[in-house]
């Protein structure tokens, strides 16, 4: 292993574009090449791929209560006066 | 969209849930969630005229819900704009050479047990409302919605530069929390 936590430091700020397939190749290419050689930041990547891959499951405690019958139905006339303004 | 009648309650109850969730988030308070959610929703009817590509539905619905957001926002709320530096959500780093290592929790024994991982999600939806509130919509809609950086950046009025920023250091707070929710969750069993 020939690199230090400099270079780890330096590629960090990359990870997120990388997951999401956004980095240019180059620089795709550079964290790549120091990833084969850097298990430290392999376990990191993938701690953060797991984490990301977590957030869609968070939900709220609990969700919104019922909405009342009144704003109900005020939604509904809203709903209704667009779908007959439709062309 | 279609006129059925089931198609309103879809529609309300599809996007009601999701807003609320973003609204609680990004308000902190519930009731105002609740209302907030009500809003958009019936903002979202009076103008659905304007509504060019239905297609975009999702990202057009969540620009008017950080509107209706920042409309509502309290002034408890407010707080010194505090920004995330990469420094502080860098692990512990140690030893040299080929021994180096980094401190971790052990991501690889993540509960398959669906009452565990909805505790993981609890702990993530803590994490999140912890964020400065710059980079809580960021996360929020690009994560959680999984809506895209160009859909973030056009919801939010930023550039994708800034949302791509802003979304590694929200992502990088959110590993670093569940992170030490693990650990200590490891040490309790």
């Amino acid at each position: 292993m020939s690199h230090s936590f400099e270079d780890c430091s330096k590629l960090f700020a990359l990870l997120s574009e990388y997951l999401d397939d956004e980095l240019p190749a180059n620089e795709c290419s550079e964290l790549e090449r120091h990833l084969a050689d850097c298990p430290p930041c392999v376990a990191f990547l993938e701690s953060l791929k797991k984490s990301i891959e977590l957030c869609p499951d968070c939900g709220s405690p609990a969700g919104p209560a019922p909405i009342s019958e009144a704003v109900r139905s005020k939604l509904r006339q809203a709903w209704r006066k667009a779908l007959e303004a439709r062309p | 969209m279609d006129g059925a009648p089931e198609a309103f309650e879809e529609f309300v109850a599809h996007f009601g849930a999701k807003v609320f969730q973003y609204s609680w988030s990004m308000c902190g308070h519930r009731d105002d969630a609740e209302e907030v959610a009500q809003d958009t929703l019936l903002k979202v009817f009076e103008n659905l005229n304007q509504l060019r590509e239905p297609e975009r539905v999702r990202p057009w619905v969540f620009r008017i819900a950080k509107n209706a957001c920042l409309m509502k926002r309290r002034k408890s709320v407010f707080a010194p704009r505090h920004e995330l530096s990469l420094e502080e959500l860098m692990p512990v780093r140690n030893g040299e050479g080929e021994h180096r290592h980094i401190d971790i929790a052990d991501w690889s024994a993540l509960p398959e047990d669906s009452v565990l991982r909805s505790e993981l999600g609890a702990e993530i939806a803590r994490a999140i409302s912890g964020l400065p509130e710059i980079y809580r919509p960021v996360i929020l809609l690009r994560d959680v919605e999984e809506l895209s950086t160009e859909e973030t950046a056009e919801i939010l009025e930023i550039s994708t530069d800034l949302v791509k920023t802003r979304l590694h250091r929200a992502r990088l707070a959110i590993r670093q929390n569940l992170d030490a929710y693990l650990r200590l969750t490891a040490k309790e069993r």
